[in-house]
C-alpha cells in the first residue's frame, strides 16, 4: 500500500498513490488557517432572486460577508436591520451562549449526563430564525439550540429535556439536546446523521402540494455531508424544486476528523449544489447580518417559486464536540483564538457599538440578567425531578406511544413490569 | 528470579480489542483498519489507540462519514484479498448501510459462483445501559444471524474479544463482531501472544448440574449473578456463553439440556424475533424428550430503549429478572 500525505496531489509518482487529508495543525503546533478562502467584506454582489442557478454558481465558492473587521457593515448584502432587531438577534445569541455554558458546567456537576454546546456558531441559528416566518418548518441538526432560543422557547423546557425528567417533551427517550417544538414548528433532533435533510424535502413538498408557501429549513455540519441522505436530499429538491432550504454548517471538525475527510479540502461543500441544479452560497457564518441577509434571499427564492438553495456557513466549532470529547487529542487547544472570521457575538457588538445602538454598560446589563434568568429557570427545572430525586417519569412510559394506540402485547408486557416490581 | 511465577497479564475489554487489532496486523500484511474517527483519535471508544503511531498511515485510515462507504470500501478491498477491518462506531448505524451489509458482503461469494472470497472483519459497538437512547444503544444482533453468508461473535471477555477478532480477521468469511459498550472496563486476563478462538464454539462459563441458561452477550455476566441466587433455590445452574451466534454451536446447548432437563435463554435484545426464539426452538426440537419445562426466555420489552436511567434500568434485562423468569417456569 502506498500512501502520501502530502497535499501535492501525485508529486513525481507514475502510480496511484493514497491521499490522506491531514488536518493544518495537531497538538502544539501553531493554528493555520490558511486554507479558509476568503472574500473581502461587501465585495460578492447579490443577484436577484430568480437568477439562474448557473448564472450565479460563483457563489458558492465566494465567502458573502457584511461586518468587516473594523465593525462597519458594508456592501449589497447589507440587511440594515433595525435597531431593534440588533438588539434582540444580540440577546439571542448571548443567551445561547450563556445557557449552553450553564449546560456544560451542570454535566460537569453530575446533574446532567452529556450535553452539546454550539459556541461560537450561534449566529446562524439565530440570524436564521429571524430571517424566516415563524410558520416556516425548521429540521435542526444537534447543534442549533439557537433556534429553540430565538423562536421563544422556554429555557426550563430545554432543561428538562436535559434532566430526563417528568417534564421532559420527549418523556425520558431521547438524548439530551435533542428537542423538538410541535408549536414552535422545530422537528426533532435525531441521533443518526444527516436523516433530516430528504425528511426536510419531503416536508417542503407536502407543503408544496398543499398550496402553502412555507417552506422547510435544515442544518447538517460539513462531516454529515458525506452521508448518502444528503445525496438523496439534494437530488429530490433538485427534481421537485422543491420550497426548501438546505444548510451546510463547516465548523471544521467532525469529531476528530477535520473539514477535509468529507471532501473540503479541494471545492467549497456549497459547490456541490450547482452540480445538482441548486442555487448555492456560500457565507461567513459568524457574520450575523451576512447569514441573515443570505437566509431571506434564499428563504423569497424558495418562496416565490424558484426553487431550492444549499447554503454553506463558514464557522468554527469553538468547543468539544461533545462532553464525552477532549479535542486536544486532535486539534491545538488555542485554535479558536486564531480562526480568520472571529467569534460572531463579539463582532456583532463591535458592529452595533460602532453604530450606536449598544453599548458595554448594556452589555453587562443583559449578561447579568440572562444569567439570573437561567439559573432560576434551572431551579425550576429540578423542581420536575432530577437524575437522582423524583418526581421519576412512570415506569409505563417505556411501553407509550410505541404505537399510536397500545396493542395488547404491550399492555401485557407493561402490566407484567409493574407486578415484578412490586407496583401493583 | 526462577522461581517467580508469571502473573498473567490482565487488561480491560477495551485493551483487549486494541490487543487484537494489533495482533491482526502484525500477522496480516494486508490487513488495514478503517473508520470513523478511528486513526487521529483512536477512535470514539479509544480501543485504536496507539495504532496509528505503530503501524502507521498505511495500516489505519480515517473515514468520511458514511457507514455505507465504509462497508461497500471493506466490501471492494477485500474482493482484492486485502483482509480490511472496517469499524461501525454504533450497530445502530446497520441502518445506514445495510443493504452493502445484507445484499452485497453476505451474498456476493454466493451469487459470483463462488469466485469471489471476502475475508473482511467488521467491528461494532452494540448494547444498552449507558443512557445513550434508542439509536446508540440497540443489539441488532438478529438482523445479521438472519443473513446466510456472514459469521457474528459477540465476545463478552477480554480474552474472547481479543481472540475471537483475531479468528475474525483469519477466516475468510465476512465475520461481524459485535461488541458491547458496557464491558469496556472489565478487566480480564489476556495473554501476550496470539491466540485465535474457534468461531461456532460455544464456552462453558460455569458448568452446573439441574439448569441450562443459555446467555448471548453482556447477559453472561447477569446469568453467571442469577446462577448464584439460585443456589438457595437448589438450582445448579450451567451457563453457556455461544461467543457465535452464526454459527451457533447447537451440538453443546442440546448436550447440556440433556443432562440439565431445564433451559432459560436470555439477550437484551427485544425478546420477540430475537435470538433466543431461534436456540429456544432448536432446543426444543433436538431435546424434546429430555425437557420437563418449556424453554423460557429473558429479553427486552418490545419498545425502543429509553434515555432515562431510571427507565433504562427496568428496560435492559438483568440477574433478577433471569430469576424471576426461572421461577415463573418452574412454578415456584
Ligand atoms: C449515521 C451516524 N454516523 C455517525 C454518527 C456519530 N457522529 C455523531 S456526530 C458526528 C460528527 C458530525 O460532524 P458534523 O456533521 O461536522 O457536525 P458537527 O458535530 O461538527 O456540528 C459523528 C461522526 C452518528 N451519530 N450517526
Ligand atoms: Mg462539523
Amino acid at each position: 500500500m502506498q500512501v502520501s500525505c502530502t497535499t501535492c496531489e501525485g508529486a513525481m509518482s507514475n502510480k496511484p498513490t493514497l491521499h490522506i487529508p491531514h488536518p493544518p495543525a495537531r497538538p502544539g503546533d501553531k493554528p493555520d488557517f490558511s486554507y479558509v478562502a476568503l472574500s473581502d467584506p461587501g465585495a460578492v454582489d447579490r443577484p436577484e432572486v430568480n437568477t439562474s442557478v448557473r448564472a450565479m454558481a460563483y457563489l458558492s465558492e465566494e465567502l458573502i460577508r457584511v461586518m468587516d473587521d473594523d465593525g462597519n457593515a458594508v456592501g449589497p448584502w447589507h440587511p440594515h436591520l433595525d435597531e431593534r432587531d440588533l438588539q434582540i438577534g444580540l440577546r439571542h445569541m448571548l443567551l445561547t451562549r450563556l445557557f449552553d455554558a450553564y449546560m456544560v458546567r451542570m454535566q460537569r456537576q453530575g446533574k446532567i449526563s452529556f450535553y452539546m454546546q454550539s459556541l461560537g456558531e450561534e449566529a446562524i441559528s439565530v440570524a436564521q430564525s429571524m430571517a424566516l416566518r415563524p410558520t416556516d418548518m425548521l429540521f435542526p441538526s444537534y447543534r442549533c439550540q439557537g433556534l429553540q432560543v430565538a423562536r421563544g422557547r422556554s429555557l426550563v423546557d430545554l432543561m428538562c429535556q436535559c434532566l430526563s425528567n417528568t417534564n421532559d417533551m420527549c418523556k425520558g427517550r431521547q438524548m439530551p439536546v435533542m428537542y423538538h417544538w410541535a408549536r414552535g414548528k422545530i422537528f426533532s433532533v435525531t441521533g443518526n446523521l444527516t436523516v433530516q435533510f430528504p425528511q426536510a424535502v419531503g416536508w417542503a413538498m407536502a407543503a408544496a402540494i398543499k398550496g402553502e408557501d412555507n417552506i422547510a429549513v435544515a442544518w447538517i455540519g460539513d462531516g454529515s455531508t458525506a452521508e448518502a441522505d444528503f445525496h438523496h436530499a439534494l437530488t429530490f429538491a433538485a427534481v421537485y424544486q422543491a420550497p426548501v432550504m438546505l444548510n451546510v454548517v463547516n465548523n471544521q471538525w467532525a469529531i476528530s476528523t477535520f473539514q477535509g475527510f468529507a471532501g473540503g479540502e479541494r471545492r467549497s461543500f456549497a459547490s456541490r449544489g450547482p452540480g445538482y441544479g441548486i442555487a448555492s452560497l456560500r457565507v461567513d457564518g459568524n457574520d450575523f447580518l451576512a447569514v441573515h441577509a443570505v437566509t431571506e434571499w434564499a428563504a423569497e427564492r424558495a418562496r416565490r417559486g424558484h426553487g431550492p438553495c444549499l447554503i454553506e456557513h463558514v464557522t468554527y466549532r469553538a468547543g468539544a464536540h461533545s462532553t464525552s470529547d477532549d479535542p486536544s487529542r486532535y486539534r491545538p487547544r488555542d485554535e479558536y483564538a486564531s480562526w480568520p472570521l472571529g467569534d460572531p457575538i463579539t463582532r456583532m457588538k463591535q458592529f452595533m457599538q460602532k453604530s450606536g445602538c449598544w453599548s458595554d454598560d448594556q452589555h453587562e446589563k443583559l449578561t447579568a440578567e440572562l444569567t439570573q434568568h437561567i439559573s432560576e429557570s434551572w431551579q425550576d427545572a429540578e423542581s420536575y425531578g432530577t437524575m437522582t430525586t423524583g418526581p421519576f417519569l412512570d415506569r409505563s412510559e417505556l411501553f407509550e406511544d410505541v404505537y399510536r394506540d397500545m396493542p395488547a402485547h404491550l399492555i401485557e408486557q407493561r402490566d407484567e413490569l409493574r407486578r415484578l416490581i412490586g407496583e401493583d | 528470579m526462577a522461581e517467580a511465577q508469571v502473573k498473567p497479564r490482565t487488561l480491560p475489554y477495551v485493551a483487549a480489542i486494541t490487543d487484537g487489532v494489533r495482533a491482526v496486523l502484525r500477522e496480516q500484511d494486508n490487513a488495514f483498519v478503517v473508520g470513523e474517527d478511528v486513526a487521529g483519535a483512536g477512535g470514539v471508544y479509544g480501543y485504536y489507540k496507539g495504532i496509528l503511531k505503530e503501524f502507521g498511515p498505511d495500516r489505519i485510515y480515517d473515514t468520511p462519514i458514511s457507514e455505507e462507504g465504509i462497508v461497500g470500501l471493506g466490501v471492494g478491498a477485500s474482493a482484492t484479498g486485502c483482509r480490511p477491518i472496517i469499524d461501525l462506531m454504533f450497530m445502530d448505524f446497520m441502518g445506514e448501510c445495510m443493504d452493502e451489509i445484507s445484499n452485497q458482503m453476505a451474498k456476493m461469494r454466493y451469487m459470483f459462483g463462488g469466485r469471489v472470497t471476502l475475508p473482511v472483519t467488521m467491528l461494532t459497538m452494540a448494547g444498552a445501559g449507558a443512557s445513550l437512547a434508542a439509536q446508540h444503544s440497540q443489539s441488532l444482533e438478529a438482523w445479521i444471524c438472519h443473513l446466510p453468508g456472514l459469521k457474528v461473535v459477540m465476545p463478552t471477555t477480554p480474552y474472547d474479544a481479543k481472540g475471537l477478532i483475531i479468528s475474525a480477521a483469519r477466516d475468510n468469511n465476512p465475520v461481524i463482531v459485535v461488541l458491547n459498550k458496557m464491558s469496556l472496563g472489565m478487566m480480564g486476563e489476556v495473554p501476550e501472544e496470539s491466540y485465535a478462538i474457534p468461531i461456532g464454539e460455544a464456552n462453558i462459563v460455569r458448568p452446573g448440574a439441574n439448569y441450562t441458561i443459555v446467555a448471548i452477550g453482556r447477559m453472561v455476566h447477569e446469568a453467571l449473578k442469577a446462577a448464584e441466587q439460585l443456589k438457595d433455590l437448589g438450582i445448579d445452574a450451567e451457563v453457556i456463553d455461544p461467543r457465535s451466534l452464526q454459527p451457533f454451536d447447537t451440538a453443546t446447548v442440546v448436550k447440556s439440556v440433556e443432562k440439565t432437563h431445564r433451559a432459560l435463554v436470555v439477550h437484551e435484545a427485544v425478546r420477540f424475533g430475537g435470538i433466543g426464539a431461534e436456540i429456544a426452538s432448536q432446543i426444543q426440537e433436538l431435546a424434546f424428550d429430555y425437557l420437563d419445562a418449556p424453554v423460557a426466555r429473558v429479553g427486552a420489552p418490545f419498545s425502543p430503549v429509553p434515555f432515562s436511567p431510571a427507565l433504562e434500568a427496568h428496560y435492559v434485562p438483568n440477574a433478577d429478572r433471569i430469576v424471576a423468569e426461572v421461577k415463573k417456569q418452574l412454578g415456584i
